[in-house]
């Protein structure tokens, strides 16, 4: 006799559900945008590759974006690396204080940053202007390729020092002793036996880092001027298609999708090779540091910490400076907030109600398939899984792309809609919600779920009252990471929103595209106090739990 | 209260066989204890009459009834696990009061029972408490108490006790036993601990390789193991191997040179050739005569000593001796060992099994 047991349920019809409204809502979109990189007027191309090969204006694109994206991979973990080592190995005064605001400059808009440095160094900046009125001489440029780079290698920096943090929890003090007990001290430990032992992390960390450089389009976007990126031109001609081929931006974005894949799948042949588990009975005491070799320290630290945050300073005092036609002049008032005052009530609205709705179907979504990927190991389960991570290599844009050009037309149309918002903002995020979700039930035992069956509750009801109460901590923590991702999402929204579903990243996008300063800074700081307010909600429910984005 | 029949059990996992051909019955009532090495197949069983695991073949039926298709939840079963699998958001009260909620019992009967079954495993006076806020002898208690409080058909505990340290995994095991016994639940216990089976058991099963060695009371599986594997598996023997020579009509073994022993009416009639004598430490005592030996090393222990010895065969037993010598025996000290004959046991060299008079298997 033959017992069904788990073969078939009622798990099996959510799991054919979720891959099904997956084909459908993502993975068919992605198909569309491969199609018509290949095909013109029905017919079978490679017109848009030629041309983007064939002139260097389009294929420079390219070189830019890698020089860009290997630079800042490069920038970024040289100064996190230190960073992340003084903290671990150094009493630093206001430790826990440092790492809450390098969290939130790593949290923070990254096109708020661009901006910021726009006011302080653009062609009106401050320090521009202050330079140019005290000594007569010109300020160094911020627009063009090392305007980038310092904006994304701020905005990143704190991503690796996050992952570095968090794997040198994982590393026991003995390891370190029992080095320095056969004489391996100081630097020649840090190369010979931490570096070894984070390399897994570091390069996770430089994978997300070099995936979020490489398709970061606000920043090129607002400061890159006559540099252009491949994000850039994917926007430029997507929205110039009249005149250029149709063809053309989607083999454009093939293109990014194939340098990302391949990135990816690289990281993932050395890590697989590498991993090993961790846990630390004893974690690293950090010791008190004196003398000139201390000052170097803090003075690294705080030098970090100030450039890093300054700028946002900058904007939140900006927003509060009179204009006139959109420039910043003398005085201050709170007449920039008044005057926008049905903007920023539209935006904000927009922001909730999207960003809400985005979040609670990313969460249930999380929730079914991190369960069905850990406790329904079978094939279809698991090319659920493996689906549900491609828009981890997709940039936002691309994503945008998609789906207007898979919904603009029959069976489905929801250009302008505020479902394909929703839609647009779940998919962009699923791949991280899933992970830190299925993560967190790998840590759920088993037999707890297999003591409420045996205790006569039914399946669904084990799952909404025993796993996802028990998770509810971690699950919530996760949520607001991504809630505040969501909000300050850009990209992905870009081809998709209208006036009626408008959010507040949008609307900075659009202010300061429009030369509005004013109010540009003004809808920044309320997003900026709104993500602020977000993250003292994750401290708050979060405790000191580690923090991954 | 439940009588449990398996037949002709049957468990694969991958086209791996992990449990050929199982019968087994457990009377209503009896404190059962599953006992074999790790991966000898005895959680699987557990688990297969739990409804955690699929059966391949055979069936298990409480009472006469054929269970195999009824789903876990509606068996009602109380499971103990090892890591005690207590959910970790509720309190003690909300973990006992769980299966309560979901049989739909008013809340004032159950907030009886609960106070109750909490009592019963002396943990009322923690009732709010969080599992992460109590020791690991606690959370097992309330997860008794939670598996109890349903009045469960069948009580099934995996390894209660083995994340517990050794002073609580007595304490609890007395606990075990006696809300068992005050419930009088048909219980299935499984453990890799041939103690702790000894101690809580009315009847144990030696399992090795997915299949039934010996089912019995702890002292009938001491004393009469059924074979090899059980007399090892089961307290420490020395294994010696011997000839036994049949003379006239009796039944002779020589353990050494002059100590020839007469079995007659210990084994079976037809045994001879080829045997393995079971001797138990406390079998062998020193004396002023018996089979010659020379220690080898002696460990003091506290209460009694240790000591190996190397007979003239070459062979090394291990005795135990409980004697107020003031010093240990040096090395290469020569003894006579005198041996207990009612205490052997005698299987065949070559299967294993048992040859003892009025032993099956």
């Amino acid at each position: 006799m033959k017992v069904a047991g788990k073969s078939f349920d009622g798990w099996t019809s959510v799991a054919l559900l979720l891959t099904a409204g997956y084909l459908f809502l993502v993975v068919w979109p992605l198909i569309t945008v491969l199609i018509s990189s290949v095909s013109s007027g029905g017919s079978f191309t490679l017109d848009g590759f030629a041309t983007f090969f064939s002139s260097r204006l389009y294929y420079g694109t390219l070189i830019n974006s890698l020089m860009v994206t290997v630079c800042v991979t490069i920038l970024a973990f040289v100064i996190a690396f230190p960073l992340a080592y003084f903290m671990t190995m150094f009493r630093i005064p206001g430790s826990r204080t440092i790492q809450v605001l390098i969290l939130a400059s790593m949290m923070s808009p990254p096109f708020i940053g661009a901006y910021s440095w726009i006011l302080l160094l653009g062609n009106n900046g401050l320090i521009t202007r202050w330079l140019q009125g005290t000594f007569g001489i010109s300020a160094p440029s911020i627009y063009g390729f090392a305007g980038i780079l310092l904006v994304l290698t701020l905005q990143l920096v704190p991503l690796i020092f996050t992952y570095l943090m968090g794997a040198w929890r994982t590393i026991d003090v003995s390891l370190l002793e029992a080095a320095e007990s056969m004489g391996v001290t100081g630097w020649r430990r840090a190369a010979k036996v931490i570096t070894p032992l984070l390399l897994p992390t570091v390069l996770g960390g430089s994978l997300l880092v070099f995936v979020r450089a490489f398709a970061d389009f606000g920043t090129p976007m607002l400061i890159g001027q006559g540099f252009r990126t491949i994000p850039v031109l994917i926007y430029s001609s997507f929205v110039g298609e009249v005149s250029i081929d149709s063809s053309f931006a989607a083999a454009v974005a093939v293109i990014v999708i194939a340098v990302t894949l391949a990135v990816f799948l690289i990281q993932k042949f050395i890590v697989d090779r590498r991993t090993f588990s961790m846990t630390a009975m004893r974690a690293i005491e950090p010791t008190r540091l004196t003398g000139w070799r201390g000052w170097l320290v803090y003075l690294y630290i705080y030098s970090f910490l100030t450039l890093a945050l300054a700028p946002l300073l900058v904007v939140v005092v900006s927003s509060f400076r009179n204009t006139l036609y959109g420039q910043f002049v003398a005085g201050f008032s709170f007449n920039n907030y008044i005057n926008a005052q049905r903007d920023i009530t539209r935006y904000v609205t927009n922001t909730f109600s999207i960003g809400i709705t985005a979040l609670v179907v990313l969460v249930v979504i999380a929730v079914l398939v991190s369960y069905l990927t850990v406790r329904r190991k079978n094939a279809l389960t698991g090319a659920l899984d493996t689906m549900t991570m491609v828009p981890y290599v997709v940039p936002g844009l691309i994503i945008g792309i998609a789906l207007i050009t898979a919904f603009s037309q029959p069976p489905l149309v929801l250009t302008g809609t505020f479902a394909i918002m929703v839609l647009a903002l779940a998919i962009r995020r699923l791949p991280y919600t899933v992970r830190s979700t299925t993560a967190l039930m790998y840590q759920f035992s088993p037999s707890i779920e297999e003591a409420a069956v045996s205790l006569g509750a039914s399946k669904f009801r084990t799952l909404m009252q025993v796993i996802v109460p028990a998770l509810a901590p971690g699950i919530l923590a996760g949520a607001v990471l991504s809630w505040v991702t969501i909000i300050t999402e850009l990209s992905t929204t870009l081809f998709l929103y209208n006036t009626s579903t408008q959010t507040l990243s949008l609307g900075i996008y659009a202010q300061v595209i429009r030369g509005q300063q004013g109010t540009a800074a003004a809808l920044s700081t309320i997003l900026l106090v709104l993500t602020m307010l977000s993250l003292a909600l994750l401290m708050r429910i979060g405790g000191n739990r580690e923090i991954r984005v | 209260m439940t009588r449990i029949a398996l037949q002709s059990l049957r468990k694969e996992y991958a086209g791996q066989v992990a449990i050929p051909d199982l019968n087994l019955e457990i009377e209503d009532g009896e404190f059962f204890t599953l006992l074999g090495p790790s991966g000898c197949g005895k959680t699987t069983l557990l688990r297969m009459i739990a409804g955690f695991n699929s059966i391949e073949a055979g069936t298990i039926s409480f009472d006469g009834t054929v269970i195999n298709d009824r789903p876990a939840s509606e068996r009602n079963i109380g499971m103990v696990f090892q890591n005690y699998a207590l959910f970790p958001q509720m309190s003690a009260a909300k973990n006992v009061g769980f299966g309560l909620q979901t049989r739909k019992v008013p809340r004032a009967d159950a907030e009886r029972r609960i106070e109750q079954a909490l009592d019963s495993v002396r943990m009322a006076h923690l009732k709010d408490r969080l599992p992460g806020q109590m020791s690991g002898g606690q959370q097992q208690r309330v997860a008794l108490a939670r598996a109890l409080v349903i009045e469960p058909a069948l009580l099934l505990m995996d390894e209660p006790l083995s994340n517990l340290d050794a002073k609580l995994r007595v304490e609890m095991r007395d606990t075990i036993r006696e809300a068992q016994r005050k419930a009088g639940i048909t219980t299935v216990y499984v453990t890799h601990d041939q103690e702790e089976a000894m101690a809580v058991s009315d009847r144990i099963a030696v399992m090795n390789l997915g299949v039934v060695q010996q089912v019995g009371a702890p002292a009938e599986i001491y004393r009469r193991p059924a074979n090899r594997f059980v007399a090892e598996f089961i307290g420490k023997t020395n294994l010696l191997a011997r000839d036994l020579l049949r003379q006239d009509e009796k039944a002779m073994v020589a353990l050494g040179t002059g100590t020839e022993l007469d079995v007659t009416g210990l084994v079976t009639p037809t045994a001879s050739g080829r045997i393995q004598v079971s001797v138990r430490p406390e079998a062998v005592r020193a004396a002023s005569s018996g089979l010659r030996a020379t220690i080898v090393d002696e460990t003091f222990l506290g209460s009694h000593s240790q000591v190996r010895a190397r007979l003239e065969t070459g062979e090394i037993i291990e005795f135990l001796e409980f004697s107020r010598r003031s010093s240990l025996w040096e090395e290469g000290a020569e003894v006579f060992l005198e041996v207990d004959r009612d205490m052997l046991t005698f299987f065949d060299l070559e299967t294993g099994a048992s040859i003892m008079q009025g032993t099956s298997a």
